[in-house]
């Protein structure tokens, strides 16, 4: 960040996207650097994003490089890619080189229309990267499906032929975690499914998991189809739902049920956090991991521990910090990694995958990391803000910035967090990356003015998600592109069981396809973005990689610069339960303990009766946890103990009902022992 | 439990059986009795130690001499020929011994050397060679041996009832075990059940104790459930009644067990009051789950409960009590460290600086969980405590080793014994088997044939986990745990070479089987002497019951309270100035106006705890008395108009 600030401070010119039509600013911001381009974003959100979404995002290219361009357009609309690839802030010569051989679409003669569903495609010349190899390779296209993949491919006349030139093309990105529907005291998002998913295809991503947050109370049922309603109207591209389970009672099980039978969910999140609102004991943690085992359903956690942070954010408020600051001071990090490894060690017990969303600090991605090493099947999930910058923000003298980056669980202090969760990423120990994206605006960020605890969590992300992971990752020469791929959409994929339908160029799978640019080179700004916010938290960072054209469903959404985004065309995409990647292990596991065969005990017993009955009603024995069990007139000999179907000793006879009378091994009972 | 001592003593086993055997359906004197438990403990042991131990004929005799006299006449009516030679005149009174130990190698803590020990009135008043000393003085005899502070056993539950019955060894016998294995002082837990209070069962605690205990002892206060209402009262027992350790639980749940909030909060009363926290980690809810599972599977004996209490939740429970000490900044001390996990976690959070200690206990340092699957019901019952031993065999060692590396600091026995029939209680559902195991006596013992005969400790670290760091954390140091001039005259004479083996037959306790039955013990306490009157010697016991004192404690024991006390002051954070943000804010009051009736406002963590418009300014936050910021004055209402680095309102950013 500091890098681009310095760079941004050198330029005495106006920054481009001031001569854009929101350069309605005081004067003295243009003078100074990085954040006028924020100050100028809090008054003007009115504005249409539509009006010029088409170009906008052209200015992907830094405002030094495409400052003449965009001065004498008056506006980015309209430019073509190459030209607005050409000047990015920082190309070498070989790079504009390169930016000229860009992705180009020729249409051949007789091809229908150009949003026509039934569009043919072929893309040509380009390195189809999977997350198990690389191979060159062209890619056609029909019916939204991958119809073929191979080289010298026989295809039907018609066919819109792109020319990748060399560059990567892979699987669309899948975002796993976004909340573009959350609401906050009845504020929305100021992404909402729209604004989000435009946002996403122009990040390279063609799938995102939204998260449906019903309030304690609310039937989960009626949120989903709530959900699923606003969605199918406004969402660009394809997506699914994780639903989010406010409380555990009984009558969420039924709900449960339904949405895993019959509505194509696999996935719940449950919380740690949230005192009083949405935490859930770990007993009622036990019996919802284990009822969700059952169907089959993976198990998201927000893993911090909700009881310190409640005692903490009343301490910290009690001494007067009212600020942002306050955020990270009352949710330490240590509160993080404990409940990691609370939900690990519930997870295993009740032998259940486990996906930690938003994985934001060393010491818990460590937590999942060693968890790893010892066999639980636990997966992580850092996002884009975790990998892309830290916590230091909260900290700003500006309120609007730090309030910004207020997001649970915060984003660490430690400025090496980043460096260390995108090694992890690349060595595979976190497996998916999210984006979180939550974004409110400046002034319902304010609602927590005067008490951080009030400002509503969320930051932005789902854009620069898959830039991020390549500039942080593969640029950085952690990661190979085939992980790159794994980690942005394949693994997500296979763990929601959406594989090989997504996550994968293959013949039948969904043509959700992008064309990788490695080289291009954008920085991020709130100016340029797709995201309604007027806020970007990864304002000023410089991002090597990104999409050069992104087909969703087989169409073309997104063309250096160009996004041509169509509301309500995505579609729901059903996920069914018992992925295999996540599963598979599970049930191995799930042998069951035997007991061991002992003869009777019939030895003296200490005479409690009355004792007991002595004791019950005050609560003041001390006892072993189940005093309340049933009562022990349990004969061991009549539990046949099936917990139904074939048991692993079935062939064993079951020798219930006879007396050992001489056993192998000497006698066991107790009476006659010796 | 002594009167079953009084039955004529034809032959020990019958002695002991005598009262068993009342309550028994069948007499079982003609298989050897409730030693049946300990055959089953040879299955996988084989040897019959009692053939070859030497000094097990000796014992049994001092068992039933010991027997007769306490139910008989007392103590002072026996008969002991002392080395020395000296007469039992002096037993009757306390702090009437004059000796001198001659010829040993004193071992503190920090340093040896050879030196002679005077001990007289209680303490110890000379340190040196060819000390002057008056003629009428007792030689103990100590050539070739090791003169170390006695023992300190700090976690020992001797009077606290499970289920309504009381531990088969109290606090007479307890002590009596805990002197003839070396040990010279306990630290009882004082178990106090929800609604009662903590003062009234201390007292009666302490009361019993004076009167049955034959060592020096002090105590812990077991908190089954806190609140609020309970600051009063610890504030009296720390500053008034000598009591500076406090234990929650982390298991047990419905009974005894404590919110992570009700830590969190207790963990900061007892910071404030200058106590140490203990608690006994392992998670409830997760065990409670289990439990039920397995008793649904039909698994109703031993081993299910080592099958509920898995090692895991054992590790997460102080894992997580490690997190809520360090945010509270208390100092946190982990009683019975069972696993290898849980025992990394704490010398994990030692490297990272958080003030923890990690005690492991006599049963977790010398044998596994392995027989929990013992096919013989009274063996696998009297392993059952909670954490459950560990099935790893590589347990012990491991613990071992930290010990010795400084990792885990104190070692204790979690002694709480119940006799078989008190454990059958369980026979049909082992979540009703009371929980507890023997160790008291062999502790010391075990540390050192495991420690130090493998060369894994030198005899001061010795001395430091026996002893020494037990009395700093707990702030009895240099009272107890050193041999120094002043010291209480609690003063050990170590055989290192000599062996025992262990046996139910032979040890000191009234419980039928002894869970590490056959182990045969490098290192012994020859001579053990307990506020300045020799109460072993030679294998023989001679105690007198309450003739223990209570040790008080006092607040702030600086081994552990230095580094909160610098850290509290560290650790005020700040907040960062800024001016007002006077910029739009979204219309959200008519939203909130609407909001609490439905509990759908989502979630700014606490929005339910903190109800209206809060005057930031007026909540001062004393948890009570002073705070360590007081001195600074709060800024609150001074509205900041220029600050160091430019303003920073908002609405002039530039």
């Amino acid at each position: 960040m500091s890098d681009c600030r310095r760079q941004w401070n050198r330029e005495d010119e106006l920054p481009v996207y001031l001569a854009g039509p929101i350069a309605t600013g005081p004067n003295q911001r243009k003078s100074f650097g990085m954040f006028s381009s924020v100050e100028g974003a809090f008054e003007s959100k009115t504005i249409d994003f539509d009006n010029y979404a088409v170009g906008r995002k052209g200015s992907r290219t830094p405002r030094s490089g495409s400052r003449e361009r965009l001065l004498d357009a008056g506006g980015a609309v309209g430019k073509t890619s190459s030209q607005a690839r050409q000047g990015s802030l920082s190309d070498p010569p070989g790079e504009q080189d390169d930016a000229r051989a860009g992705v180009e679409v020729r249409l051949s003669p007789g091809v229908d229309s150009a949003d026509g569903q039934s569009e043919k495609l072929l893309i040509r010349g380009g390195r189809v990267v999977n997350d198990d190899q690389s191979l060159y390779a062209d890619v056609y296209i029909e019916d939204g499906l991958i119809k073929q993949v191979g080289e010298n491919l026989v295809v039907p006349g018609g066919v819109k032929v792109i020319e990748a030139n060399g560059r990567m093309v892979i699987p669309g990105g899948i975002d796993v975690n976004t909340c573009l529907m959350k609401s906050y005291l009845g504020n929305r998002p100021v992404d909402d499914f729209f604004q989000g998913t435009k946002a996403a295809l122009a990040g390279g991503t063609t799938m995102i998991i939204d998260h449906v947050t019903p309030q304690p109370g609310d039937s989960l049922l009626m949120a989903f189809e709530h959900w699923q309603e606003a969605a199918d109207k406004k969402a660009c591209c394809d997506y699914s739902l994780h639903v989010d389970i406010p409380q555990w009672d009984e009558t969420v099980k039924y709900e449960l049920e339904l949405l895993v039978q019959e509505k194509g969910i696999n996935s719940f999140q449950v919380y740690m956090a949230y005192k009083d609102v949405y935490q859930m004991s770990d007993s009622q943690l036990y019996e919802a991991f284990t009822f969700l085992k059952q169907l089959g359903a993976v198990v998201l956690v927000h893993a911090e521990n909700g009881d310190l942070i409640a005692q903490e954010q009343r301490k910290i408020l009690g001494m007067g910090i009212t600020g942002p600051e306050g955020h990270p001071l009352s949710r330490p990090e240590e509160l993080e990694a404990e409940a990691v490894f609370r939900a690990i060690t519930l997870g295993n017990r009740v032998n259940c995958p486990v996906y930690i969303t938003k994985v934001m600090s060393k010491s818990a991605a460590d937590t999942i990391t060693q968890a790893r090493r010892k066999g639980s099947v636990v997966f992580g999930e850092p996002i884009t803000a975790s990998l892309a910058t830290d916590g230091s923000h909260y900290w700003s003298k500006n309120w609007a910035k730090a309030a910004a980056y207020v997001t649970s669980p915060p984003l660490s202090p430690d400025p090496t967090t980043p460096d260390h969760l995108n090694t992890l990423l690349a060595c595979g120990d976190l497996q998916v990356v999210g984006s979180a994206h939550c974004a409110y605006s400046l002034s319902q960020k304010a609602i927590g003015k005067d008490d951080f605890t009030l400002i509503p969590e969320g930051t932005n992300g789902v854009e620069e998600r898959m830039g991020f992971v390549w500039d942080k990752a593969v640029a950085m020469g952690k990661m190979d592109e085939n992980q790159f791929v794994a980690v942005t959409s394949t693994n997500a994929a296979k763990i929601f069981n959406l594989y090989p339908r997504k996550g994968r160029i293959a013949v039948g799978s969904d043509a959700d396809v992008v064309i990788w640019d490695p080289d291009s080179t954008k920085t991020i700004s709130a100016k340029n973005q797709q995201s309604a916010s007027e806020y970007n938290i990864f304002e000023g960072l410089e991002c090597r990689g990104g999409s050069a054209l992104v087909l969703s469903q087989g169409r073309v959404v997104y063309e250096e610069g160009k996004l041509q985004a169509q509301q309500g065309a995505g579609r729901f995409i059903p996920c069914k339960p018992f992925p295999d990647y996540a599963y598979q292990r599970v049930k191995f596991r799930n042998q069951v303990k035997q007991g061991v065969t002992r003869g009777m005990y019939d030895g003296p017993v200490h005479d409690v009766a009355p004792m007991a009955k002595y004791i019950t009603p005050s609560p003041s024995a001390r006892t072993s946890p189940t005093f309340n069990q049933p009562p022990p007139i349990r004969n061991l000999h009549q539990s046949n103990f099936s917990l139904s179907g074939a048991q692993i000793d079935d062939y064993i006879p079951r020798r219930s009902g006879h007396r050992i009378v001489a056993p192998p091994g000497g006698r066991s009972n107790i009476t006659s022992l010796g | 439990m002594s009167e079953r001592r009084v039955s004529p003593d034809d032959d020990d086993c019958s002695s002991l059986l005598s009262r068993l055997g009342s309550d028994s359906p069948r007499p079982r004197m003609k298989y050897g009795g409730m030693f049946c438990s300990v055959e089953g403990a040879f299955e996988n042991k084989t040897l019959n130690f009692d053939t070859f131990s030497p000094q097990t004929q000796r014992r049994r005799a001092t068992r039933t001499q010991t027997g007769s006299c306490d139910g008989g006449d007392g103590g002072q009516g026996q008969m002991v020929v002392f080395s020395s030679g000296h007469a039992r005149e002096n037993y009757g009174k306390r702090q009437g011994d004059r000796l001198i130990i001659k010829g040993g190698k004193i071992v503190n803590d920090d340093q040896s050397f050879y030196a002679d020990v005077y001990i007289e009135d209680g303490t110890i008043k000379q340190i040196g060679e060819n000390l002057i000393v008056p003629s009428d003085v007792r030689t103990v005899d100590a050539y070739g041996q090791l003169v170390i502070p006695g023992g300190i056993d700090a976690n020992t539950n001797l009077h606290s009832p499970q289920k309504g019955l009381n531990p088969a060894d109290d606090l007479y016998q307890g002590t009596r075990a805990a002197l003839s294995g070396g040990t010279t002082t306990i630290m009882d837990h004082v178990l106090v059940e929800p609604g009662t209070s903590l003062l009234s069962v201390f007292d009666q605690w302490r009361e019993t104790a004076e009167q049955k205990a034959c060592c020096d002892f002090s105590l812990h206060l077991d908190v089954a459930r806190w609140h609020e209402g309970l600051y009063e009262e610890l504030e009296t027992l720390v500053k008034d009644k000598g009591v500076n350790s406090f234990l929650f639980f982390m298991a047990y749940k419905d009974r005894c067990q404590s919110s992570d909030s009700q830590l969190y909060e207790a963990f900061g009363v007892l910071r404030h009051l200058g106590a140490i926290a203990q608690v006994h980690a392992e998670n409830g809810d997760i065990i409670n789950e289990e439990q039920k599972k397995l008793l649904c599977f039909g698994i109703t004996g031993p081993e299910g409960h080592v099958l509920s209490h898995p090692e895991e939740v054992e590790t997460e429970a102080v894992y997580r009590a490690i997190t809520i000490a360090k945010q509270a900044n208390c100092p946190l001390y982990v009683t019975k460290v069972m696993s290898k996990s849980a025992a990394d976690v704490i010398a994990n959070s030692r490297k990272k600086g958080i003030v923890v200690y990690g005690e492991p206990i006599t049963a977790s340092l010398a044998t596994d969980g392995s027989h929990y699957w013992s096919k013989d019901w009274a063996t696998a019952a009297a392993f059952v405590m909670s954490p459950p031993l560990n099935p790893d065999p590589s347990t012990p060692q491991y613990l071992t080793s930290l010990l010795a590396c400084g990792d885990l600091q104190v070692t204790s026995s979690a002694h709480g014994s119940f006799s078989t029939a008190q454990k059958a209680i369980g026979k049909d559902d082992f979540t009703l088997i009371p929980e507890g195991t023997n160790g008291i006596e062999e502790r010391m013992s075990v540390v050192w044939d495991r420690a130090v005969s493998t060369g894994k400790m030198d005899e001061n670290e010795f001395v430091a986990v026996t002893s020494t760091n037990a009395a700093k954390l707990f702030n009895i140091y240099p009272k107890k745990g050193r041999i120094a001039e002043g010291c209480d005259a609690d003063v050990v004479v170590w055989n290192p070479k000599e062996t025992k083996t262990v046996s139910a037959q032979t040890h000191n306790l009234t419980v039928e089987v002894n869970i590490l039955e056959g182990l045969e013990l490098r290192g012994v306490a020859s001579v053990v002497i307990s506020g300045g009157r020799v109460v072993v010697e030679d294998g023989k016991l001679n105690v007198t019951e309450g003739s223990g004192r209570f040790v008080p404690r006092k607040a702030f024991p600086d081994a552990v309270y230095r580094r909160i006390r610098a850290r509290s002051k560290m650790a005020e954070a700040r907040g960062v100035p800024r001016g007002n943000y006077d910029g739009p804010v979204h219309d959200v009051i008519s939203m909130t106006k609407s909001v609490p009736p439905t509990p759908t406002s989502r979630g700014p963590p606490g929005p339910k705890t903190q109800s209206g418009p809060r005057n930031l300014h007026q909540s001062g936050f004393t948890l009570s008395g002073a705070q360590i910021d007081d001195h600074i004055p709060r800024r609150s209402t001074q509205r900041i108009v220029a600050p160091p680095g430019g303003r920073s309102n908002i609405t002039s950013l530039s």
